[in-house]
């Protein structure tokens, strides 16, 4: 699958443009205000430029395509900003919280069974899986750094 | 009439026996199944132009190459690239079979814990294994925060160790919960209008007009649901990826 090895797929998605910059050059008249469509209504019934200014827009529209389809090129190092709405932040904070205090429930239920020390394990497993519950609920929302607990 | 029915599984047909357990073809095995082969086909299909204008085919394909690219990029940086394929298959999978459960009379794959939980396992592991291989026992250091005191150290590690354990849990829950109750709550309100009806007479299915109303504003919530729990999942996976490869910092 040729998709999928890919690494810019957006060449394919700059080339129409690159077609459209030399048809705009024959009939720059009609498309020259499609090439900004930022600037706002306002500007649209100003003449069309000499071809030097035309081709300075285009520079400018091409850069900002590359800004704006390539924003982490150059940061190879982790970020951990995931956006996602209000609704799944809401359902991710809860279940962190659950999760957490479920496997704390489990392993201590367990090593209870196995050892025999029940119930001193249940009793401290569950208050470190409500620790760990509270901290990825923390991690999710963002209060702390993911890996550094004492900054 | 009972909300619960349209999660049943059902043998289609049995593929013969291990042991004393029946391997059948079920009804999730049928969705599944679809789902790969329809998007095989959507990618395979849309990608072989390879045009310089796209048809409407190819753009959709290429936009979800970049939708996922970008999110794996963002969360896990240029070298989590490396595992892109397996971040765009669990996307494109949940999202698919996601949206197959919202087309009347379909099933939901997502919406028994079993499917998700064998999901999230695999992340998991796959964290698991390759951040061992890649970083061998340094790993470890990921339970390890930096500039802790000695004195509460083990405490600390406890927790990040019992952290490290309840994601996949977390992770399978969250996909598995939201579908089931999604769903749940459209066929509940569906039943109030024959509830209704069968109780009043005439005023009640005029007065079914009302769930009715609900059902259609909770399809339209079930779509961006679908959506937004098939990306959560995906940048979830990111970012314990991200932790295989950059443990402890």
């Amino acid at each position: 699958m040729r998709f999928l090895t890919q690494v810019y797929p957006i060449s394919k998605v700059r080339a129409p443009f690159r077609a459209a910059e030399q048809q705009r050059s024959l009939n720059s008249k009609r498309v020259e205000s499609m090439a900004d469509g930022t600037q706002g209504p306002g500007n649209r019934k100003q003449p069309p430029d000499d071809e030097a200014a035309l081709s300075a827009r285009l520079q400018r529209l091409g850069e900002r395509l590359t800004q704006a389809s390539r924003p982490s090129e150059n940061g190879s190092g982790p970020r951990r900003t995931a956006d996602a709405s209000a609704i799944a932040r809401g359902f991710r904070l809860s279940t962190e919280l659950v999760a957490g205090v479920l496997v704390g429930a489990l392993l201590g239920w367990l090593l209870d069974r196995w050892l025999g020390i029940s119930p001193w394990g249940l009793i401290v497993f569950l208050l470190l899986g409500f620790a760990a519950g509270v901290l990825n609920v923390m991690r999710a929302a963002g209060v702390v750094d993911e890996r550094h607990l004492n900054d | 009439m009972d909300p619960i029915h349209q999660f049943q599984i059902v043998n289609l047909f049995s593929l013969g026996k291990l042991g004393s357990a029946e391997i059948a073809f079920t009804n999730s095995a049928l969705f599944m199944l679809t789902a790969v082969v329809g998007l095989t086909l959507f990618l395979v299909i849309g990608t072989a132009g390879g045009r310089a204008v796209p048809t409407r085919l190819q753009s959709a394909a290429e936009l979800s190459y970049e939708f996922v690219a970008s999110m794996v990029r963002s969360t896990a940086g240029q070298e989590g690239m490396r595992f892109f394929p397996f971040v765009f298959t669990i996307f494109m999978f949940v999202l698919t079979l996601n949206l197959f459960g919202l087309i009347p009379y379909g099933f939901t794959v997502t919406s028994h814990i079993i499917i998700t939980a064998a999901l999230a396992l695999m992340v998991f592991f796959t964290v698991l294994s390759y951040g061992l291989i890649r970083h061998g026992l340094h790993f470890f250091d990921l339970f390890v925060p930096k500039g802790v005191p000695i004195y509460i150290l083990p405490m600390i590690v406890a927790i990040e160790i019992l952290s490290f354990i309840s994601r996949p849990i977390s992770h399978s829950v969250r996909l598995f919960a939201n579908m089931l109750a999604g769903h749940i709550a459209l066929k509940v309100f569906a039943g109030f209008i024959i509830l209704l009806g069968g109780a009043l007479g005439a005023v009640g299915w005029a007065g079914g007009v009302l769930p009715f109303g609900m059902i259609v504003a909770l399809t339209a919530l079930e779509l961006l649901v679908a959506f937004l729990q098939a990306y959560v999942f995906a940048v979830l996976t990111c970012i314990y990826l991200n932790d295989a490869i950059h443990p402890g910092h």
